[in-house]
């Protein structure tokens, strides 16, 4: 395909693009900075991002919230992506959650909350 | 060297994300793969069969309601562990 | 902290937040919310109080065994009501086959064990951010003069 194929295709799916560039910004910023706050942060980025992308295949052009009527016929959007991703949601704050507690734990017993600083303690190489 | 590394990583992976998504089927479409008689039938009967307006809040403690407690675990695991690590003696 | 403004402005506008958390709790089977969405405005209510206070009004307010039983009962309350389906003869969980009256919809009392699920998540989820935030700023004294 060529490129103006493949830019009217992500014009077109827009959603996905964007939630793929999230991804993107998500995972460079876990991988680069050393503070383990930031890195925290860039998994829950990572997460809403496929979060994004999993609601938005369930929309339909021109449909409402599927909140029912008595006696009116609407067309609704797929509920169902919505339902799933309500236990994983859920499930994001659990990690985070424990993720945080462990750093308080790491700062009470190193001092410190840098991934170089921590390792260089250990006694381990850095990459 | 490591930030070269890192931008090649990331770039390989966009590429791979970008090919996919490109072979996926229009946003918005009513007649999409995934709008199939599963939605249907929950979005028809599910004033009959469970009286409530609100057919997300029907999915997920009605027909779905196994996923639910297995949530509400993971919520009652999670609090235990963090609370666990923090109040050691 | 120690603002004079936050303090007249959250005492104020508290008791409309706990009634629209209660509200998006209670009406979950007939508008738009649910279990989870209601319980985070609850949490983020006595959060609200916590900050705007000192944390020791507000562990004085909900302590912490209270917010223990409570979690405890929320996930006790959504497995009491699978069981009490069994016991009246259908499978686990089921809510039309087991004789849960479901009235006519549109009502706040209809739709059998819709709404009671709804409330023991709704409480189980205030209490689980509130016992996180109350968790993870409490200082103890001798973790200060580290090195």
């Amino acid at each position: 395909m060529t490129i103006t194929e493949i830019v009217l295709r992500l014009h077109a799916n827009s959603y996905y693009f964007f939630a793929i560039i999230l991804f993107i910004i998500g995972f460079h910023t876990m991988l680069t900075h050393n503070n383990l706050i930031k890195k925290v942060i860039g998994m829950n980025i990572m997460d809403m991002a496929i979060f994004l992308f999993f609601v938005a295949i369930g929309y339909v052009r021109g449909g409402r919230s599927p909140i029912l009527e008595p006696g009116v016929n609407h067309t609704f959007i797929n509920p169902l992506p919505s339902a799933l991703i309500l236990t994983g949601i859920v499930v994001a704050v659990s990690v985070t959650a424990y993720a945080l507690s462990l750093i308080v734990k790491l700062y009470k017993h190193y001092g410190t909350i840098d991934a170089e600083e921590i390792m260089r303690i250990r006694g381990g190489g850095s990459l | 060297m490591r930030k070269l590394l890192i931008l090649f990583f990331l770039a390989v992976i966009m590429v791979v994300m970008v090919a996919t998504v490109v072979e996926m089927p229009t946003i918005g479409d009513p007649a999409n793969v995934t709008n199939n008689e599963v939605p249907r039938r929950y979005v028809e009967e599910s004033l009959k069969e469970t009286g409530a307006l609100n057919v997300i809040a029907s999915i997920i403690t009605d027909y779905r309601a196994f996923d639910t407690l297995g949530e509400a675990t993971v919520l009652f695991v999670a609090i235990a562990a963090a609370l666990s690590n923090l109040k050691a003696h | 902290m120690e603002d004079v403004i936050v303090r007249y402005v959250s005492r104020f506008i508290l008791p409309f937040v706990q009634l629209y958390g209660l509200y998006v709790v209670l009406h979950g089977h007939l508008s738009p919310g649910g279990g989870f969405s209601g319980g985070a405005v609850i949490g983020a209510s006595m959060i609200l109080y916590a900050l705007s206070f000192n944390l020791a009004a507000g562990s004085k307010k909900l302590s912490h065994d209270v917010s223990s039983i409570l979690e405890s009962s929320g996930a006790l309350i959504f497995a009491g009501m699978g069981l009490i389906s069994i016991l009246l003869g259908a499978n686990f969980l089921a809510n039309r086959a087991a004789g849960f009256p479901l009235g006519t919809p549109g009502n706040l009392f209809s739709s059998g064990s819709i709404a009671i699920i709804t409330f023991g998540v709704g409480i189980k989820v205030a209490s689980t951010m509130i016992t996180l935030f109350y968790s993870l700023i409490e200082e103890e004294d001798h973790s200060h003069d580290h090195h």
